[in-house]
Order: structure tokens, then C-alpha cells, then sequence
């Protein structure tokens, strides 16, 4: 193995991180090469320096902070929740149903009207045409009212 | 027997709010720290914090466990600290054409407190403070990508597979940024190392 194809395996080497082929490659290599050796040695130092560094803690006012906020989120509703009637409407609907159904029901009620009270007419005694006057009587009558709203309209003037 | 990531998001998938403050326990102090170590600063650390769960919250419907639960936080922690840290140095340049140049003698840094009071040996709490400032430049001064892959890497021991989908790199790509990293805090941190060497 070259140390140019050292370069990536250098890092899973140091934390351990290579297959179990990789491993014994690289210390084989490592055995011969004095440059690759003094750079694992120095990245092993870069580690263990990087562990030096302190951690912090989030702040008391963290998780409060984060309560409201997630308190303040709006409740999502997926797109069928629009067909979950909300229980007032619920309740109306029924309501409104039962109504429905409940007036569906009712037998029809027609008004009777009692058989004695209807006037009862003979068709025998009751000629229809013969009660209406000629047409000709008609015009003539209607004449005979003109000429005499004429001369009231004269004897006015 | 604790349940695992993928278990407590389903369930707050189901609506089991309890759930979500588990995962909001078990999560909260790694997120923070290395957001804190990606942006330098406490306070957006843990504004980012929120944020990245608060966004977790928010896609519970539409959680499908098909990664790890942690390769799915880290990549939303990443990509907003990446976003910060652009947009504070963009700031930083407009402010720096306007301010006088300053020095922050602390570099946001957190301050000690009673430093004869808990170390009585003064001078070697001074040479230890010294090598933490020398560990944090060294790691600020590598390029973002490089810095989140090493801090995904050595704090948070993700695997190769993750910190890659994570950084959204193949493996080879992501083992060479982290070649390169090491190789850069190798230089800055040389004199520290030497020591380290002959100890």
C-alpha cells in the first residue's frame, strides 16, 4: 500500500474504525514507512487534544423556552380532518335528520270536508246555457248604458 | 427497556407529546454543544437548538423512519448552523466597514469565573486555558464543511455513513475532508502536539 492511498485510512485507523483487512494492511504498511507512522502518531495527539475542550449545558431557561414554543405550534389537522364534523355540528345534523325522517313518517292528512255540507245541485233542474244571456242581449244592454251615461254627461254640461 | 429514536418519533407521530420531550431530553445537550462549537456563541446555539427541534416537531406527520433518527437531526442542525455561520460573517463584513476595529479579548469564549477560588495553582489553569483557546481557534479557522464533518465525527461519533449523508458528500469525499481537516489542525496545534509526543 503507497502512503497516498494511506491518506483515507489513516483517521479510521487512529479511532479504530477499520475492517478487520484494512487494519492489518495499514500496520503492515506502517511497519515499513516511518513518514505514515510519525502521521498517525500525531493525529492520535490531534484527538486526544480535541478532547480537551469542556462541554456546556444548555441554559435552565432552555427547556421552558422550548415548551412554549412547541405549546404555541399550531395543532395540525390533516386534509380528511375537514370531513370530522366538529360534535356541535354533529349533534345539528342528527337533529336535523331525525326532523327529516320524523316528518317523512307522518301519514298525509287531506282536509275532508263533510258530504252534508256541500251544496248539492241538480243537474235536471240547472241548465247551464239556457241561465247565461244571448250575446246579443249583452251588447245591447251595454249600449243602452253608454247612451245613458251620454246624456247624464250632457245634462251636466 | 428505553426506547429507541425511531419508536419515540412515532409516537409522536401518534400524538404523544411525551415522547417529544424524551427525544427533546436525550438530544437537547449534544445539539447544543455542536451548534455551539459550529457558531461560537451560547445564545444562538440554543436559539438554533430550538429550531432544529421545533422543525423536528413540526414534520412529525410526515416522519417515515427511513434513516437514522440522528442522521436526520444532524442534517438539520448543519444545515442551519452552516446558514448562521455564513450569514454572521456576511455581517461581520458589512460591520467592519462601518466600526472601528475591536478586539474580543474573549473571541465569545466562556468567561471564568472565581479562577483563584476553584484553581489554586493559578499558573496552571492559565497554561490550560491557553491550550482550550489554541484546540477552539484551531478548530474555527477550518472551513465549515470541514469543521461540522470533524465535529460530527470525533464529538458526536456518528459513523462514516451518516456524517456523509449528513454533509451530503460520498464516503470518499467525506474521508478526504476529514484528512484534510486533521491535517490542518495537526499544523495549528503542532506545538501542542510536540508536547503530547514527548509525554
Amino acid at each position: 500500500m503507497s502512503c497516498g492511498r494511506m491518506e483515507n485510512k489513516i483517521l479510521g485507523y487512529v479511532d479504530g474504525r477499520l475492517k478487520e483487512g484494512e487494519r492489518l494492511e495499514m500496520e503492515k504498511h506502517l511497519s515499513t514507512c516511518a513518514a505514515c507512522q510519525l502521521r498517525v502518531n500525531e493525529f492520535r495527539a490531534v484527538n486526544v487534544l480535541l478532547d480537551e475542550l469542556p462541554m456546556i449545558e444548555p441554559s435552565a431557561a432552555f427547556d421552558m423556552r422550548m415548551q412554549a414554543r412547541v405549546a404555541a405550534e399550531p395543532a395540525k389537522q390533516s386534509w380528511w380532518a375537514w370531513l370530522t364534523p366538529s360534535p356541535r355540528i354533529a349533534f345539528a345534523a342528527s337533529m336535523l335528520l331525525l326532523a327529516t325522517v320524523w316528518l317523512g313518517m307522518r301519514p298525509t292528512e287531506h282536509p275532508v270536508i263533510a258530504e252534508q255540507d256541500l251544496p248539492v245541485v241538480d243537474s235536471a233542474d240547472y241548465d247551464v246555457i239556457s241561465s247565461f244571456a244571448p250575446l246579443g242581449d249583452l251588447s245591447q244592454a251595454a249600449s243602452d248604458d253608454d247612451d245613458a251615461s251620454d246624456s247624464t254627461a250632457s245634462q251636466q254640461m | 427497556m428505553a426506547r429507541s429514536d425511531v419508536q419515540l418519533m412515532l409516537d409522536v407521530k401518534a400524538g404523544d407529546e411525551q415522547s417529544f420531550t424524551l427525544l427533546l431530553h436525550r438530544y437537547r445537550s449534544p445539539l447544543i454543544n455542536f451548534l455551539y462549537r459550529m457558531v461560537r456563541n451560547r445564545e444562538q446555539a440554543e436559539d438554533l437548538a430550538q429550531e432544529v427541534f421545533i422543525r423536528v416537531y413540526r414534520a412529525r406527520e410526515d416522519y417515515v423512519p427511513s434513516a437514522k433518527f440522528t442522521t436526520w437531526l444532524f442534517r438539520i442542525a448543519t444545515n442551519l448552523a452552516l446558514n448562521s455561520v455564513r450569514d454572521n460573517r456576511y455581517q461581520r463584513m458589512e460591520i467592519s466597514l462601518d466600526a472601528p476595529v475591536t478586539v474580543d479579548s474573549e473571541d465569545g469564549d466562556e468567561k471564568t469565573m472565581d479562577v483563584a477560588e476553584k484553581h489554586p495553582n493559578i499558573e496552571q489553569h492559565l497554561v490550560e486555558e491557553t491550550r482550550k483557546k489554541m484546540i477552539r481557534h484551531a478548530i474555527d479557522k477550518l472551513p465549515e464543511k470541514q469543521r461540522a464533518a470533524v465535529l460530527l465525527h470525533k464529538y458526536q461519533e456518528l459513523d462514516y455513513g451518516e456524517i456523509s449523508k449528513i454533509l451530503q458528500c460520498s464516503e470518499s469525499a467525506l474521508k478526504s475532508l476529514l484528512f484534510r481537516a486533521y491535517e490542518t489542525l495537526r499544523v495549528e496545534l503542532a506545538p501542542l502536539v510536540a508536547q503530547h509526543g514527548k509525554s
